[in-house]
C-alpha cells in the first residue's frame, strides 16, 4: 500500500525484478492489481462516509438549498449561518420531542437491560434447557420485519387502552431493544471465567454477593454497551412509534419522518448533524467499552 | 438419598430457567401475542357476524341460489340501521364490498334509506324498493361469504388469485395481479441489495482485517459510524445528495456534464430504494466479513503464491473458500433484513420503487383491509422465519455480533 506515487499510473515500468521480492514471483499485472483494488476500497469507503460527511457543510448553508451555493464555497461568510441550529433549538416541537425520544428511550432501556441481563446470565449457565430455542425467541424481535412488529404491535396494544401512550411505546421499545443486550451481554459472558465465582464461593459469598461483587463489575461493560445499543435502537424507531404513537408521543425520528415527508427543509439538516455527534460518541463509547471488558478479564489472572 | 440426587440435577436446571422467564415472558405479552393477534386476523374476521348476527343466523339455512327467506330480509332491515348509528357499518359495507364490487353502495344506500322509506308490506319489497340489488342472490352470497368467521380470501387475494364462478381457484389475469409482481420485486431488490452489499463490502472488510493495528482500528471505526447513524439522518442523506435540486446533479449542471433542464431522476424511484438500501445495509455485511477475516492468519495466501499459485488462483482457492462461513451469515443478515425493509423504500422509494411492506402499511392505514395486510404479513413473517433457521441452523444466533 506504500509505493511511489507515479506507480499507479505506469505500474510495469518500475522494472522490480521478480526475485527481489522475498522469493515470491511477481506479475505484471499485479501492481496494477493491488491500486485497482485499493482504489475500489476507498470508493467503497467514499460511499460509506460521503452522505454523512456532505450533511455536515450543507447545515451551514444560510440559503435554503440542499446544494453548495457558490458563495460557500468562496468561502465567503455570509453564505455560511447558524440559522438552522437557530431554528431547531428554538422550535418548541423538537424539544418535546427530544423529551418524549429521552423519556421513552430511557424508561425501555432500563427494562431491557434489566431483563436482558438476567436472561443471558441464565443463557450462558451450562445446564440451561433448550437454549438455542429460547435464544432464538429471545433475538427474534430483531430480525421480524419492523412493519410486522408495528402493525401486530398497533392492533393489540389499542385493544388493552395502550395506543397513543408512552407506556405502549415503552413495552414495544423494550421487546426490540432486549436481543441488543442478550447478544452482547452473552458474549461478554463467553469470555467471562466461571473459577472466578467458585473462588469466591469458597471464601464464603453467598450467591447475591458473587453476582454484585464479583460477576457483575466484570461483565458491567458488556452490561453497559448492550443498554447503549438498545437506547440506540429506541431512540432511532420510527415505524412503531408512527403506527402506535399519537401527536403526544412524537420521537425525533417521528418528527423527521414528518419533515421528510412533508416539505424537508435544511432545519432537519441541522438536526442530523447533532444526531452524527451523538452517533460517534455512542460508537466510541461501545468501543472503549469493549477494549475495557476485554483487559479488565484478562486482569483477572 | 436417590431422590437428592434427582433434585441437585434439577435445580440449577431451575436455576437457569428462573433467571431467563422474566424476559422470555414479557416478549411473549409484549411480542409474540401482538405478533399472533396479527396473523390471526388474517384468517379469522368475526366483526361482520358480531355486527350482523340475526341476518347471518338467517342466511345459515338459505340453499344460496333463490333468494333467502323473508326472516332475513327482515332481520337485515333492523341490523343495518343499528349498525350505521354504532358507527360499524363502514367496516361491514367495506368486507361485503371486497368480496363483490358494488356492495359498499347496496349497504350503505339501503342503511340510509330505511329511515326514510315507508313499510312496504313485506321487507323484501321495502329493501327491493330501496335498492334493486337484493332481488339479486349474488347479494345474499356476499355478504353470507363476508360474514363467515373463517376465511382464506384475504390469503387467495395477497396471491393473486380468485374463486371462480365454479368454484375452483386459479389465477387472477395478468393486468390484475397486484401482490405477486410486488413480491417478486421484493425479491429481486433484496437479492440486488445482497449482492451489491457483498461486492462493496468484501473489499472493504478485506482492508479492514489486513491493516496494520492502529488503521485497522480507525478503518473499523470509519465503517461502524453509518452502522450507529441514524437511519434517518441516513436516509435525509440520499435525499440531500440524490433529489434533483441536490448535491450530485448540482455538481454534474455546474461542471458542464448536464444541462439545467435534464437533471438526473435518482431518487423516489428503484435506484433510490437501490442506492440507499445498499448504504444502510452494508454495513451488516461488512462486520460478519470482517470477523472471519481477521481470523485467517496473514501468511496464507503470500504461503500459497510461494508454491507456485497466482495471485488471483491463491485468493480463489485459498482466501475465498475461508471466508465462505462470513460471506453466508453476512449475506443471510443482509437478505433478511432487506426483505422486509420499510423505511428507506417508503422515503425514497416513491411509487416505482415500493417494496412488499409499503403495501402492508397502506392497507392498514389508507384502505383498511387489515385481513389482507394480514394476510401479506404472515406470508412476508414465514419467508424470515424460514431464513432465520436457517441462520440458526448454519451460522448459529450466538455468533452474531453487533458493531
Amino acid at each position: 500500500m506504500k509505493s511511489a506515487p507515479n506507480a499507479g499510473r505506469n505500474p510495469g515500468s518500475e522494472g522490480v525484478p521478480p526475485s527481489t521480492k522475498a522469493g515470491t514471483p511477481s506479475f505484471p499485472g499485479r501492481r496494477l492489481g493491488r491500486y485497482g483494488f485499493n482504489a475500489f476500497c476507498i470508493a467503497g469507503f467514499v460511499f460509506l462516509l460521503a452522505p454523512i460527511l456532505v450533511i455536515v457543510p450543507l447545515s451551514f448553508n444560510a440559503e435554503p438549498y440542499f446544494t453548495f451555493t457558490e458563495g460557500m464555497l468562496r468561502l465567503d461568510p455570509d453564505a455560511w449561518s447558524l440559522r438552522w441550529y437557530d431554528a431547531i433549538v428554538n422550535d418548541e416541537a423538537w424539544s418535546r420531542a427530544l423529551i418524549n425520544s429521552l423519556l421513552i428511550g430511557i424508561a425501555s432501556t432500563v427494562l431491557a437491560t434489566t431483563l436482558g441481563t438476567l436472561a443471558a446470565l441464565g443463557l450462558a449457565s451450562p445446564s440451561m434447557p433448550a437454549r438455542n430455542l429460547v435464544t432464538a425467541v429471545l433475538i427474534s424481535p430483531m430480525i421480524t420485519p419492523i412493519i410486522i412488529v408495528a402493525v401486530g404491535v398497533f392492533f393489540f396494544y389499542s385493544g388493552l387502552g395502550l395506543g397513543q401512550t408512552h407506556a405502549g411505546l415503552i413495552l414495544a421499545h423494550a421487546a426490540l431493544g432486549a436481543p441488543f443486550v442478550v447478544i452482547t451481554v452473552t458474549a461478554t459472558l463467553a469470555g467471562f471465567d466461571r473459577t472466578v465465582l467458585r473462588a469466591a464461593a469458597s471464601l464464603g459469598a453467598g450467591p447475591l454477593r458473587r453476582f454484585f461483587r464479583v460477576q457483575l463489575p466484570l461483565i458491567a461493560p458488556g452490561v453497559f454497551s448492550g443498554g447503549l445499543f438498545a437506547f440506540a435502537a429506541s431512540f432511532d424507531e420510527v415505524v412503531v412509534v408512527l403506527f402506535l404513537g399519537g401527536l403526544e408521543q412524537r420521537t425525533i425520528p417521528r418528527q423527521m419522518w414528518a419533515g421528510i415527508r412533508e416539505q424537508i427543509s435544511p432545519a432537519i439538516l441541522a438536526l442530523a448533524v447533532f444526531l452524527i455527534a451523538f452517533a460517534v460518541v455512542v460508537l466510541l463509547t461501545v468501543e472503549w467499552l469493549r477494549n475495557r471488558s476485554a483487559s479488565a478479564q484478562r486482569s483477572v489472572h | 438419598m436417590k431422590r437428592f440426587r434427582h433434585l441437585a440435577a434439577t435445580a440449577p436446571r431451575l436455576g437457569a430457567l428462573a433467571l431467563v422467564l422474566p424476559l422470555l415472558a414479557f416478549v411473549t405479552v409484549s411480542f409474540l401475542v401482538p405478533l399472533g393477534t396479527l396473523l390471526s386476523k388474517s384468517a379469522w374476521q368475526p366483526e361482520m357476524s358480531r355486527v350482523l348476527p340475526q341476518t347471518m343466523r338467517a342466511l345459515a339455512e338459505w340453499d344460496g341460489e333463490s333468494l333467502p327467506a323473508e326472516a332475513a330480509f327482515a332481520a337485515i332491515a333492523r341490523e343495518l340501521p343499528a349498525a350505521r348509528e354504532e358507527r360499524t357499518l363502514g367496516r361491514v359495507s367495506g368486507a361485503a364490498n371486497r368480496v363483490r364490487r358494488g356492495m359498499r353502495g347496496v349497504l350503505n344506500r339501503t342503511a340510509r334509506g330505511l329511515d326514510r322509506v315507508e313499510y312496504a308490506g313485506s321487507w323484501r319489497e321495502t329493501l327491493t324498493g330501496i335498492h334493486a340489488g337484493w332481488e339479486d342472490a349474488q347479494t345474499w352470497q356476499a355478504i353470507r361469504q363476508a360474514g363467515a368467521p373463517f376465511t382464506l380470501a384475504n390469503y387467495l387475494q395477497a396471491l393473486d388469485l380468485e374463486r371462480r364462478e365454479d368454484g375452483s381457484i386459479g389465477r387472477r389475469p395478468e393486468e390484475s395481479r397486484v401482490y405477486t409482481p410486488l413480491m417478486w420485486r421484493t425479491l429481486l431488490v433484496s437479492l440486488g441489495v445482497t449482492v451489491l452489499c457483498l461486492a462493496i463490502g468484501y473489499p472493504i472488510a478485506y482492508m479492514v482485517a489486513n491493516s496494520p493495528p492502529g488503521r485497522g482500528r480507525l478503518l473499523l471505526v470509519l465503517v461502524l459510524v453509518p452502522f450507529w447513524t441514524s437511519l434517518l439522518v441516513r436516509t435525509t442523506a440520499w435525499i440531500v445528495l440524490l433529489q434533483r435540486q441536490g448535491v450530485i446533479n448540482g455538481l454534474l449542471v455546474s461542471l458542464g456534464i448536464l444541462p439545467d433542464d435534464a437533471r438526473l431522476q435518482m431518487i423516489y424511484n428503484m435506484t433510490g430504494t437501490f442506492v440507499a438500501m445498499t448504504h444502510v445495509l452494508l454495513p451488516f455485511m461488512v462486520l460478519p466479513l470482517y470477523s472471519v477475516m481477521r481470523s485467517i492468519p496473514a501468511s496464507h495466501m503470500p504461503a500459497a503464491i510461494s508454491l507456485g499459485a497466482s495471485p488471483l488462483e491463491a485468493f480463489r482457492r485459498v482466501y475465498l473458500p475461508q471466508t465462505l462461513p462470513g460471506i453466508g451469515a453476512g449475506s443471510l443478515l443482509v437478505f433478511i433484513l432487506a426483505i422486509g425493509y420499510y423505511i428507506t423504500p417508503a422515503l425514497v422509494g416513491g411509487r416505482t420503487g415500493e417494496l412488499i411492506s409499503s403495501q402492508i402499511a397502506y392497507h392498514v392505514q389508507t384502505s383498511l383491509n387489515w385481513g389482507l395486510a394480514a394476510a401479506l404479513s404472515s406470508i412476508l413473517l414465514v419467508a424470515v422465519t424460514a431464513l432465520y433457521l436457517i441462520y440458526s441452523r448454519v451460522i448459529g444466533i450466538e455468533r452474531m455480533r453487533l458493531g
